[in-house]
């Protein structure tokens, strides 16, 4: 059986999810063109901020879709998924801190500014290493999966279930936010990192690293929705929603509750890390703010607003309400609060099920 | 004395008038030892003007013109002046300017200084104001020599006022431990181990010391041992009180605390809503505050209490407004709550930034809040802290007696334990939800009033308080008032014992992740909800 035949399979009945994958594919090729090929005097040209932003918005798709995994399919409502979304980040962050080597402000070959303004001698011991990509890379995945194991191993053990999780990840990442606006943890403080040179040799303000950014982030989108959309329509993801709708009665069928929490939170954790770590290249910085408990609050937003309980809707549901976002508080400032707030209460209200709730039942996945 | 009494008070005057000018001018030619008999000699006028141009000569300030010799009090010498400002003595009435380089100052040295630093004192010390006599001593104690202990021990016996005496007591026995035989410096130790200062904490510890040559500064056993202890004693004495202070900073803390999450206590506690509006509701009750102090700018003081019932009422129809258009259709979707209101909150926030702009307002303190509380010489207490402990306590009493006490309360606890029942017996449940709704609401209303003497009143007053009510909430047990305020207590209290030790920043995370693990623990908090209540969550 070969892989295109096998996603076939795990699409055949989510015509959404295919629609999704098609628009993501169609994106993919077509935007890199219109920015590389096209010249910039043609009305076709897709400049390279336009370029950038559509790149930052699949990363909040792939933190959409990692919420949406746990509180659709799962029941369990995080509202504290940016802070996996910044350990990633922030281990992309050092990664490339390090690639900045004595072109920095101070020119210290080894420390980054920051160290250097605050006169250490020497890198900490959890700095080193992070001049490997690869080890970079596994960090990516390995510090946000490391949280969510700790955190989640002691609360779904001790049951701790519905607001009180909720509010117990509100404190994690307002704990972590905290932490991390310390400047002797060693992440920079309040300033964050910032100011990057290059990625594996390439110049991050080039038009082509760019573009190669976001068909990586395009690819990483995709593999996670098929990664999660297989795991949704398997034994495991049926247990799962089971555990959704009725937690007690699965675990007194005997399935073991605790693990199959535990395990779709960690594989979610993973796949907000990864966008964080793909998102810090793009918007060039990374800083305590994004631990702010707000942004996770905005992440489940934009999961309601486009539809719960598909993946391919919280996808959408983030590019649109971050479209919005853009657009108004550029054109209407003063608006946007206005307008953001009445699409919440509005959503909540009288669509339920999100803007896929309007689409016909045949796109729907089941 | 009597004799003076015949005397018409105008001559009498007069008399004192010319024989003070008369040593005054004397003043100007006199060398330093005659100074101090022309001080003795003005001192026995017992005229009025005779203190503020003592002073004024202790600090430089007498001047003589050189045109006429006559003597001026200065009022300031500062040298960017271009002339200087002249007091009349006798009259003390303003005599015009003349530039510095018209006037000679009356010198004084250090002798002279110290004589006049103890008549000044004498005049003070027999002042009515206990206030001024405390002051008095406490200067005469950074100088202390045999001037000044003299002075003391004969006042010992006058005064009157404990506080001054204790005062007093406190230099003598710093005096004695000077000279004289052992006996009494033991004793004068014994003595000073009572107190708190710490000045005599450090004269004390000086005594223990060695100097260069390796041996003790006091050469007596017997009194360095008993000095030891007293600085051990005041040791205890001063770590217990900043013990009590930072209890007290602790209780202020959770004061806040607690009144952030009364009513989510009541909102998230009793009704599960998760209301991410409460901060914005909180903010509200800051704002009322703010344009209630504008509407009566001439009586602050009465303005903060009359800001408590309006901002009650302001944030509490907030809630019923809240309530009865979004939230009573979502009672089915609890978490789904949180969006709703979240979506509020945003349309709060915009909603103050357009009318009020995105500044903070400026919302003045009460002369009757401001001041601090001095206990004793170790602590001290904030009197704005010390209200909203009190507040605090006060909304919480009352919030208790209207759900235990009254025909609302009955009906909230009826709906919140069993809502099908309840409506069974005849209570029209919608109502109930209002109106719990708008009780909490008010609640958060009346934090924002005492909130907005603590902290900045801006858009963004509610967001920094939104996730601390809902860790106290939670931790104390859902459902459970009394858990919330035992909750909220203890949390403030460990976050101010955390703080010297691990600073701010690093005090609240480590507080936040022994929350994280209480809750793993405990799942349902302090003190859970007991019965078929609990179950239905």
């Amino acid at each position: 059986m070969t892989a295109s035949s096998s996603v076939r399979t795990l699409l055949r009945s989510d015509t959404g999810g295919a629609l999704f994958l098609a628009l993501l594919a169609g994106v993919a090729i077509v935007v890199p063109l219109l920015n590389l090929v096209v010249p910039p005097s043609s009305p076709l040209h897709v400049s390279t901020f336009v370029l950038t932003l559509i790149g930052k918005y699949m990363c909040y798709a792939m933190l959409a879709l990692a919420v949406d995994l746990i509180w659709g399919y799962c029941g369990i409502l995080s509202l504290g998924h940016a802070a996996f979304f910044s350990l990633g980040g922030y281990a992309m962050g050092m990664y490339l801190m390090r690639q900045i080597g004595p072109r920095g402000v101070y020119g210290n070959p080894i420390l980054p500014d920051f160290m250097v303004f605050l006169n250490w001698t020497e890198l900490p011991w959890f700095w080193l290493g992070f001049n490997h990509f690869w080890f970079a890379t596994v960090m990516m995945v390995l510090v946000p999966a490391t949280m969510a194991v700790a955190f989640g191993w002691l609360a779904f053990r001790s049951r701790v279930t519905g607001v009180y999780l909720s509010i117990m990840t509100q404190a994690l990442t307002y704990a972590l936010m905290l932490a991390f606006f310390r400047n002797d943890m060693g992440f920079g403080g309040n300033n964050g990192f910032t100011d990057f040179k290059d990625i594996l040799g390439f110049d991050l303000q080039q038009d082509a690293t760019r573009v190669v950014l976001v068909v990586a982030t395009a690819v990483a989108l995709a593999t996670s929705f098929l990664a999660s959309r297989l795991i949704v329509a398997s034994r495991a993801g049926r247990v799962i929603r089971a555990i959704r709708d009725a937690e007690s009665r699965t675990r007194f069928l005997g399935y073991r509750v605790e693990s199959y929490k535990l395990w779709v939170f960690v594989f979610s954790a993973v796949i907000a890390g990864i966008a964080g770590a793909l998102y810090v290249p793009q918007v060039g910085i990374i800083n305590p703010s994004e631990f702010a408990p707000i942004n996770s609050i905005e992440v489940v937003i934009w999961v309601a607003v486009g539809g719960r309980g598909t993946l391919y809707g919280a996808a959408a549901g983030a590019a649109l309400v971050s479209y919005a976002k853009t657009f108004f508080t550029g054109a209407l400032p003063e608006m946007w609060l206005y307008a953001l707030g009445a699409i919440f209460v509005f959503v909540t209200l009288f669509l339920p099920r999100g803007l896929i709730g309007l689409l016909p039942t045949s796109i729907r996945a089941r | 004395m009597l004799a003076v009494g015949v005397v018409p008070t105008a001559l009498l005057a007069q008399a004192g008038d010319q024989e003070f000018l008369a040593a005054l001018a004397a003043l100007s030619e006199a060398s330093f030892l005659d100074k101090e008999a022309i001080v003795e000699r003005l001192v026995a006028t017992g005229h009025a003007s005779t203190r503020p141009t003592l002073t004024a000569f202790l600090e430089d300030r007498l001047f003589v013109r050189q045109q006429d010799q006559q003597v001026f009090v200065v009022k300031s010498t500062d040298d960017t002046l271009e002339a200087f400002e002249l007091v009349d003595p006798l009259s003390l009435e303003d005599a015009g300017s003349a530039p510095p380089t018209d006037l000679t100052k009356i010198g004084t040295n250090n002798r002279l200084r110290r004589f006049l630093r103890v008549t000044v004192a004498r005049f003070a010390l027999s002042n009515p104001s206990p206030v001024v006599r405390l002051d008095a001593v406490k200067e005469m104690m950074r100088t202390l020599d045999e001037g000044t202990i003299s002075l003391l021990q004969q006042r010992v016996g006058v005064e009157t006022d404990p506080g001054v005496k204790g005062e007093i007591e406190t230099g003598l026995a710093l005096g004695a431990l000077d000279g004289g035989d052992p006996t009494s410096r033991v004793a004068a130790i014994a003595m000073l181990a009572h107190r708190l200062r710490p000045e005599v904490r450090n004269r004390l510890a000086a005594m223990l010391e060695r100097s260069a040559d390796g041996r003790f500064v006091e050469s007596d056993e017997e009194v360095r041992r008993a000095a030891a202890d007293a600085v051990r004693r005041i040791d205890r004495s001063r770590i217990f009180y900043s013990g009590i202070e930072t209890l007290f900073f602790g209780l202020s803390l959770g004061s806040v605390l607690v009144l952030a999450a009364t009513g989510l206590a009541i909102t998230f506690g009793v009704m599960g809503v998760i209301n991410m509006a409460h901060g914005e509701l909180m903010m509200l009750g800051a704002y009322t505050t703010y344009v209630v102090q504008l509407a009566m700018p001439n009586h602050i003081g009465a303005s903060i209490l009359a800001a408590i019932p309006a901002a009650f009422v302001v944030a509490g129809l907030a809630g019923v407004v809240l309530e009865r258009t979004i939230i009573r259709f979502l009672y089915s979707r609890p978490l789904e709550t949180l969006l709703a209101t979240f979506g509020v909150s945003l349309v709060l926030q915009q909603l103050v930034r357009s009318i009020f702009s995105a500044n903070n307002r400026a919302v003045e303190t009460p002369a009757w809040m401001s001041g601090t509380l001095q206990l004793n010489e170790a602590l001290s207490i904030t009197l704005n802290r010390l209200y909203i402990v009190f507040f605090t306590l006060i909304v919480f009493a009352i919030l208790l007696m209207v759900l235990k006490r009254t025909r609302l309360g009955l009906n909230i606890r009826a709906v919140s334990q069993n809502r099908a029942m309840a409506q069974a017996m005849g209570i029209r449940s919608e109502w109930v939800d209002a109106m719990t709704f708008g009780l909490g609401s008010g609640i958060a209303g009346v934090a924002g009033v005492a909130l907005s003497q603590l902290t900045n009143v801006g858009p963004n007053l509610g967001q920094a308080y939104i996730i601390d009510s809902f860790m106290v909430v939670v931790f104390g047990g859902v459902g459970n008032l009394w858990g919330t305020l035992i909750g909220g207590m203890s949390l403030g209290i460990v976050n101010k014992l955390l703080e010297p030790y691990a600073g701010a920043v690093l005090g609240k995370i480590l507080v936040l992740v022994v929350l994280i693990l209480f809750i793993q623990r405990r799942p349902r908090g302090l003190f859970p909800q007991a019965g078929r209540a609990a179950e239905s969550q």
